[in-house]
């Protein structure tokens, strides 16, 4: 397969990605708004092409620990899941940070709390970024907020989860899951071989050979003595993530007064509001954060040195918003604007959020 | 004489399986879980599969078997062996993959993930150790606690009304159209030792055959979670686990 240009829903565009980047396994559970990942694959049948395993779960605690099972053996192991689905996976989540897993996780957010609503949300920001489950630990957040980057970010996720052996989110929404738009398909990338695994990742249980000791996956550790420098070491790994793996986006006025920081379907749409602003003759600059964790700090900082204040708009009550207040240390004014339980703010009520702060 | 010269003369009528290491074990006296440990070591060797084996351990005092038994392992969250295995296993049908559950972990938390893993006929082995208690924690009403038993969480003796009834795990997955083989087995006496090892190797070969699921019950002695010395233990499973936990094989197809 070379590269192919589609139509195509998000979710269906993650489900394509996985194929052709060599994944070789998906195991989900449906929930709404993500259940096209699951079905196209199905349809498509990877197991008769490339090889690559899919199951439907009973559950998302299941799902979530078959990618531990996976990942364990250095396999290239992804589920897809929905807010609520993805609460309930942080138990395999955080087990997986804590035995240094490899693994993508896609959350397709819709609104909550609780069963909330199967419309879009941005509300999981917090759950995600600060790791989500018990213990000291973060998961790599990459936030897409095209077809395209849902289709790129399997590859670039599964190449940071295997540089840190660690898990990682794709912190999608309902939107952006939904919506059609062009995208480019990258060619088929082969899966690796048990050799060339055994080789790559020389912690894989993958059953053990008389040249090497016995490799065992686990997150336990009763002498804390030993358990500190096992946290001393995840938080070193922490702190290389955060200095090699900052993306963000920075767009609009090159001399603004006022900036938005947005990720996600909430940028898509601050986009429209950056172009509507300019016919007005207000100035404004989009950063959009592509890294939630590790979160591009300096670049908002940079930006407060540029503008008067800062709109950070998400479709919540508040979450990244915190964020942009640290990286800032109350320089300048910062205001947030979300709409949430499944509700999508108008680029026009975001504008005149954005002059009332002017 | 030594060891070695021992070995030399040729007459050794018995010895550790080799792939059990010198790890000193964290089990108490009286124990059944040392016995199981050896069985699988024997076994996964017997069968040629000591490097194609996977192991996946569980959260209770099974945990630690990964310090014992020299092949690779991975441990699941509580009750979530199951899950782990059925991916380990999809993405490497040649190997051998077994997971290791204590009765809270199988039967409790995990039954989910369990009844699920035989129902979809996962070519893995679930070894299932029972013995009507959490010993880890130190001695709570398990799911399968007897009806009358006393444990520090029904220290008056389970009761229905309060408790409900203990569950036979093995008999409902004998029943699950996914399991091609069924049996539980018990470890107190070599005449038990000797049928629970048949057993396990038949378990090992079925799963390799691509048969289906398999589930083996060891109904289990917990000295300290009972409270009673070892010998006492033995008695009290036979008179009292066996009647409602019977052995044998409950499917073989």
């Amino acid at each position: 397969m070379e590269n192919e240009v589609l139509l195509l829903k998000g979710n269906e565009a993650i489900a394509h990605a996985a194929i052709r980047c060599g994944c070789d396994g998906y195991f989900g559970y449906p929930i709404t708004p993500q259940s096209e990942v699951l079905e196209t694959l199905a349809l498509m049948k990877p197991w008769e092409t490339t090889g690559m395993v899919v199951v439907q779960a009973e559950s998302e605690v299941a799902s979530v620990n078959m990618l531990y099972g996976g990942g364990g053996c250095g396999k290239k192991v992804m589920t897809s899941s929905s807010s609520v689905g993805i609460a309930l996976m942080q138990e395999g989540i955080t087990y997986m940070a804590g035995a240094d897993v490899p693994c993508l996780i896609v959350n397709v957010q819709r609104g909550g709390p609780g069963l909330g609503t199967i419309q879009p949300g941005q509300a999981d920001y917090i759950q995600a970024t600060r790791g989500g489950g018990n213990g000291d630990y973060n998961v790599i957040v990459l936030a897409p907020n095209s077809v395209q980057e849902m289709a790129d970010f399997v590859d670039l996720g599964f190449d940071l989860a295997f540089k840190y052996c660690t898990p990682v989110m794709m912190l999608a929404d309902g939107v952006i899951g939904q919506m059609m738009e062009k995208v480019v398909l990258p060619p088929q990338k082969p899966r690796r071989t048990n050799e060339e695994i055994a080789e790559q990742c020389p912690w894989a249980s993958l059953g053990k050979p008389k040249t090497r000791g016995v490799n065992v996956i686990t997150s336990l550790e009763l002498q804390p003595e030993k358990m500190e420098l096992k946290n001393h070491k995840l938080q070193e790994k922490y702190r290389k993530i955060e200095e090699n793996e900052v993306r963000y986006e920075l767009t609009g006025s090159e001399n603004p007064e006022v900036a938005i920081v947005a990720f996600g379907c909430s940028s898509r749409i601050s986009q429209k509001v950056v172009q509507l602003a300019k016919e007005e003759g207000i100035e404004v600059a989009l950063l959009r954060p592509i890294t939630l964790w590790p979160f591009p700090y300096d670049a908002v900082k940079e930006l407060s040195k540029k503008v008067k204040s800062i709109l950070v708009v998400e479709n919540n009550a508040g979450q990244m918003v915190h964020d942009v207040r640290y990286a800032i240390e109350g320089r300048i004014p910062v205001n947030q604007y979300g709409r949430f339980g499944g509700i999508i703010p108008t680029p026009m009520e975001i504008l005149e959020v954005l002059k009332k702060q002017l | 004489m030594t060891k070695e010269e021992i070995i030399e003369k040729g007459t050794v009528v018995y010895q550790k399986a080799p792939l059990m290491n010198d790890n000193p074990m964290h089990y108490c006296p009286g124990c059944s879980h040392g016995v199981v440990h050896k069985l699988i070591a024997e076994v996964i060797q017997e069968m040629g599969m000591e490097e194609k084996s996977i192991g996946i351990s569980p959260v209770g005092c099974g945990v630690f078997i990964y310090n014992y038994i020299d092949i690779d392992w991975q441990e699941a969250a509580h009750g979530r062996a199951p899950a782990l295995a059925t991916a380990i296993k999809r993405l490497l049908p040649d190997r051998l993959v077994f997971t290791y559950q204590g009765d809270g972990d199988c039967a409790g938390i995990g039954t989910n993930e369990t009844i699920h893993a035989l129902n979809r006929g996962e070519n893995i082995v679930i070894i299932y150790i029972n013995n009507a208690i959490y010993g880890m924690t130190g001695g709570q009403m398990a799911p399968t606690t007897l009806l009358g038993q006393k444990t520090v969480t029904c220290p008056y003796g389970r009761e229905p009304k309060l408790n409900g009834f203990p569950l036979k795990l093995t008999e409902i997955a004998a029943q699950l159209e996914g399991t091609s083989y069924v049996s539980r087995q018990s470890v107190q006496s070599v005449a038990a030792i000797r049928k629970a090892k048949k057993a396990l190797r038949h378990a090992f070969d079925v799963s390799m055959q691509g048969k289906g699921s398999c589930f083996i019950e060891f109904v289990s002695t917990c000295s300290s979670g009972w409270k009673m010395i070892p010998e006492k233990s033995n008695k009290w499973m036979e008179e009292n686990m066996f009647p409602y936990y019977q052995l044998g094989d409950l499917k073989d197809e």
